[in-house]
């Protein structure tokens, strides 16, 4: 019990402080990054089911591109071309040098473009189960169009969005850990440090996963929760 | 985009997009034997059969595939007992233990899909075969297997490219697949985006390969599902016709 005590104790010996350090770093990078790819998700969602060809087409091709290829290219591909595009950027304005982007600020772009994705099918399947009587319903009595999205679509729509969401969310908590490749001090991350200095890799491993795992419970806990919430209103059975 | 540094970096990349391909073949046909019988015991009311099917299902859907391939990479080594054991020659290798840590990540997945599928083959067919006096294994294999095949295939199909997709992280334990491929040539030339987009352009044209060759299995499995082929001529506008 001492050694592992001196493992995963906090302060000046153990790694527990470093762990809990990475664990808050990979919450923030995966509420951040969920943010965005449910923002991309409502664009999209609209653009695929907008009268506009133009705008179907760019969003087909969005979520065909992000299915067909790995989470970690569109990742390696924000870090380093992000930094490349900047640099020759600076380079027309006069400055020289490297040049290189946050890992935190290419991985939340990297992964929300991801989720955002699969949010626009998620978004789209839920807006097409909200009855079409009800938006020419809020149209005929005279609701604005921003006015029948907040007071009447949204707030149905996100019924049938949450299931899709929750999954969406579970795959996000994992797909931070492709981060710690471009060096962000995620939950992996502090791991892979520990597991490097103390030489007991096979510990570490095992306790980052624990704690994806801890995770994981505890968001399918919440969904649990939130999807009671939002369903109290309708019958069961 | 330069286009000859492109054609010059495209035989490294096939060669990367074949270690992809041989690495998920394998990953793939492992991954299935294991899950059938993992899906078995997961849908089985005996507890000393669920709970540890359970168990395996709920560790390698609920964490990263990186941190399972970390573990099995770098983790046992961690044991004096597997470093002199004779598996290790094995297990030393990077591209072993990602063959590995991807067969055990797709066997949760699948077994977790055949799973649902199973428990979602009609009651009534299995009582009728239990009526005509099948054993169990018969009607395992009669009946429930492959109807829970078919069920599953759609789902099961989704499995595989997001197996593909996953397997790209395996570059970071050195092994020169696809992605290690084009990761190393940006690495070198100091080019990111004709390496890392021409990788994506052949991940995106892998996954093309995988649906359609799925959908042609999925349309011969289900032959009741085709449309009626043109073999019964329609008697076309004969009730319009004024009788001569």
């Amino acid at each position: 019990m001492s050694e592992l005590s001196s493992l995963f104790g906090f302060g000046s010996v153990g790694w527990g402080g470093q762990l809990v350090a990475g664990l808050s770093m990979t919450v923030r990078l995966a509420v951040v990054a969920f943010a965005t790819g449910m923002a991309l998700g409502m664009v999209g969602a609209w653009a695929k089911l907008s009268r506009s060809r133009a705008l179907r087409v760019t969003a087909d091709l969005y979520t065909t591109f992000v299915r067909g290829v790995p989470e970690i290219l569109i990742v390696l591909l924000l870090f380093y071309g992000g930094a490349s595009a900047l640099r020759q950027l600076m380079e027309a304005f006069g400055h020289t040098g490297p040049v290189e982007i946050n890992a935190f600020i290419a991985g939340f772009l990297a992964l929300g473009f991801v989720n955002g994705a699969y949010s626009t099918e998620v978004f789209r399947g839920a807006i097409l189960a909200v009855p079409k009587g009800q938006i020419e319903a809020a149209h005929a009595i005279g609701m604005s169009g921003p006015l029948v999205f907040r007071r009447v679509l949204f707030p149905q729509m996100m019924r049938y969005a949450l299931p899709g969401l929750g999954n969406l969310w579970l795959i996000m908590l994992k797909d931070t850990a492709l981060v710690s490749v471009i060096g962000l001090s995620d939950l992996l991350r502090a791991g892979y440090i520990a597991a490097g200095s103390t030489r007991k890799p096979f510990t570490f491993y095992i306790a980052v996963a624990v704690l994806f795992l801890v995770l994981t419970v505890v968001s399918m806990i919440a969904f649990y929760v939130i999807e009671r919430r939002v369903s109290r209103g309708v019958r069961r059975g | 985009m330069d286009l000859d540094f492109l054609w010059s970096i495209l035989p490294r990349l096939l060669d990367g997009a074949a270690v992809t391909v041989v690495i998920l073949t394998q990953a793939v046909i492992y991954g299935f034997i294991l899950a059938v019988p993992m899906a078995l015991a997961r849908a089985s009311h005996r507890a000393t059969l669920w709970m540890p099917a359970y168990g395996f299902i709920f560790f390698f859907r609920g964490t990263p595939l990186l941190v399972q391939m970390f573990l099995i990479y770098y983790g046992l080594s961690q044991f004096g007992e597997i470093r002199a054991s004779i598996v290790w020659p094995v297990l030393r290798e990077a591209y072993w233990c990602a063959v590995i840590a991807l067969t055990l990540n797709t066997t949760g997945y699948t077994a977790e899909i055949l799973r649902s599928a199973i428990q979602a083959v009609p009651r009534g067919e299995v009582e009728a075969a239990k009526a005509l006096g099948m054993s169990r294994a018969l009607i395992l294999r009669r009946i429930i297997l492959p109807k829970a095949f078919r069920q599953a295939l759609p789902a099961y199909v989704n499995e595989i490219v997001f197996l593909m997709k996953g397997s790209a992280v395996v570059f970071t334990i050195t092994v020169v697949d696809l992605m290690g491929a084009a990761n190393l040539i940006r690495a070198r030339s100091f080019r990111v985006y004709e390496p890392l987009l021409a990788a994506a352009a052949l991940y995106l044209i892998l996954t093309l390969v995988i649906t359609r060759f799925f959908a042609v299995l999925e349309d011969r499995l289900n032959p009741d599902r085709r449309a009626p082929a043109a073999a019964a001529p329609q008697l076309a506008g004969s009730s319009n016709r004024a009788p001569d």
